[in-house]
């Protein structure tokens, strides 16, 4: 390739890697280096991208420091790119990447608090859509027999996590929800994440209900995601589930065996 | 019919709920597309209270017109089914790439200036009018490095740009004002050459002040300082050339109150009906 291709191209090439040298084809009006004016380029890039993700990963950033996160997403930035101009999206890799990035070792809790953070953003931005009435639901709670085949359509904001890290508290913590010093980030803990109003919900909920969530969310009867749960956590309480999910407006559909569709 | 001293800011989420309970003295918002491609919440809702009662300015940041890549028409028609939803006014991008067809580099990056870039970005721009069903405006850049292969102005350029495609331009003072002084030009040569006729939206924004390698002012479009006077200048000139056109602030960095920002465009807004700004008398 020649012309305008081959130094766009060249271009391209050196945005993120400032080991490559400033590609030829550039000229500056006085005679000056190209290499101070392409440099803006290169700043522009990064610095763009690694605030991005420093608005998708709050927590994360405060934990390790802001000079420490920066670096961090500067690696990340040159390893994965976004692929896409919809920058609301990008940082999915950044909790893996986090989690096999040697100097972030010690903290082994940043990986899923990074995750968590996501599924916040995530839900931020999640389709609409209307949660059924808790008075309806009442109707079918009080139908005992149908209940262990029933299937639910969960908010698309609605979802859960599970860690061997007090995800939540720590997340929590850094609202000014509770004390950090009461954090042990050792103990762990499974979140509920909702968007309800405005508003991303962060709720610390049981190993149970975190397993129940999961798989009614994957089209899981209610029987069966009952069973799991209790399998999971013996205290497993499924009316206390149901009405934590009804409060936050996370069931937009309930599928009766044999009935249409509601 | 808007009037023609129409001032808009752009469209900030920290300043969405004082402006949807509290109004704002102010004809359209503008934001950028790519921050509205998500499938729903409260950016979204917000942006549909606004769009109730004000006119939109929707401006795109990654179609990547001048780019060597061929157009994302997932992208493209994404972006038209935004337009389809917010139907506003106006629908810009820029004279510039973001993207190689593989990474999005989320930055406004320069193009040479030749027949071969303007056979492209024209042929681009025509896809892109095309697929949406209207006219786009496009918008000169502000740049820090030229090309030795460019062989016409952007000034030329962006004019046979609306020859042969018929799209509108976007005229970003502030740009031509950085472009300008970072090339060692005058920057009443770019306005000069657009057809004035083109001109349907003007930016005004803040820049920030950097040296090259020799020394020499380099001026940096950050859009987080207010608007500088020699750009107010330079604006009021451009409306006694081109009449009154549809003008917003904008602002990406360091975001101040919204009054703030409703006072620049006040200012605009004195400019674009032939007043000296109040606040400077009141001084």
């Amino acid at each position: 390739m020649s012309g305008a291709n081959g130094v766009l191209d060249a271009l391209a090439g050196a945005l993120l890697d400032p080991g490559q040298p400033v590609p030829a084809g550039l000229v500056t009006w006085n005679g000056s280096d190209p290499a101070a004016r392409f440099a803006v380029y290169r700043n522009n890039v990064v610095v763009s991208l690694v605030e991005a993700l420093a608005d998708t990963f709050p927590v994360t950033r405060e934990l390790v420091g802001a000079p420490f996160f920066d670096a961090m997403a500067r690696c990340f930035v040159a390893e994965q790119p976004p692929r896409s101009p919809i920058l609301t999206g990008y940082g999915d890799g950044f909790p893996g990447f986090v989690a096999a990035f040697e100097p972030a070792k010690a903290l082994a809790y940043l990986p899923d608090l990074a995750r968590l953070e996501l599924a916040r953003v995530r839900a931020y931005h999640a389709a609409d859509a209307e949660a059924l009435e808790p008075t309806m639901l009442a109707g079918y709670l009080t139908d005992p027999h149908r209940l262990p085949d029933t299937r639910m359509t969960l908010h698309p904001s609605l979802t859960v996590l599970s860690s061997d890290h007090a995800i939540a508290s720590l997340w929590a913590a850094h609202q000014g929800e509770r004390r950090i010093d009461e954090v042990d980030p050792a103990l762990p803990e499974c979140a509920l994440v909702a968007r309800v109003g405005d508003d991303v919900l962060v709720l610390s909920v049981t190993r149970g209900t975190a397993a129940f969530v999961a798989l009614i969310g994957d089209g899981g009867s209610l029987g069966d995601a009952a069973g799991v749960a209790a399998a999971r956590e013996p205290a497993f309480d499924l009316a206390s589930a149901l009405a934590l999910i009804i409060r936050h407006s996370g069931i937009v559909a309930w599928h009766v065996p044999g009935d249409l569709e509601t | 019919m808007m009037s023609p001293a129409t001032i808009g800011i752009g469209l900030k989420p920290a300043h969405v709920k004082q402006i949807l309970s509290a109004g704002a003295p102010l004809d359209f918002f503008e934001v950028h597309a790519e921050n509205y491609l998500v499938a729903g919440g409260p950016f979204l809702r917000h942006l549909e209270q606004v769009r109730e009662r004000f006119a939109l300015s929707i401006h795109g940041v990654g179609l990547s017109i001048g780019g060597t890549a061929p157009l994302d028409t997932n992208h493209l028609d994404r972006l038209a089914n935004l337009l389809r939803r917010f139907e506003p006014a106006w629908f810009s991008e820029h004279l510039a790439w973001c993207s190689d067809g593989t990474v999005f580099y989320n930055d406004l990056l320069p193009i040479p200036y030749t027949e071969r870039s303007l056979a492209r970005v024209c042929d681009h721009v025509d896809h892109v009018q095309e697929r949406l069903g209207r006219r786009l405006l496009l918008e000169n850049p502000s740049t820090y490095i030229e090309f030795a292969a460019s062989t016409v102005t952007e000034g030329e350029f962006l004019a046979e740009v609306v020859r042969r495609t018929g799209c509108g331009l976007l005229l970003d003072v502030n740009n031509a004002y950085v472009s300008a002084v970072n090339h060692g030009r005058e920057p009443w040569d770019l306005i000069a050459a657009l057809p004035a006729d083109a001109v349907d939206e003007i930016h005004l924004a803040g820049f920030a002040e950097d040296h090259d390698g020799a020394g020499d002012r380099l001026l940096i479009d950050t859009h987080g300082m207010p608007v500088a006077d020699a750009v107010w200048a330079l604006y009021q000139r451009t409306i006694a050339h081109l009449g009154p056109r549809p003008t917003l602030i904008e602002r990406d960095q360091d975001i101040p109150p919204l009054h703030v920002l409703v006072d620049e465009a006040l200012r605009a807004r004195s400019v674009l009906i032939g007043v000296e700004p109040q606040s400077e008398l009141a001084a």
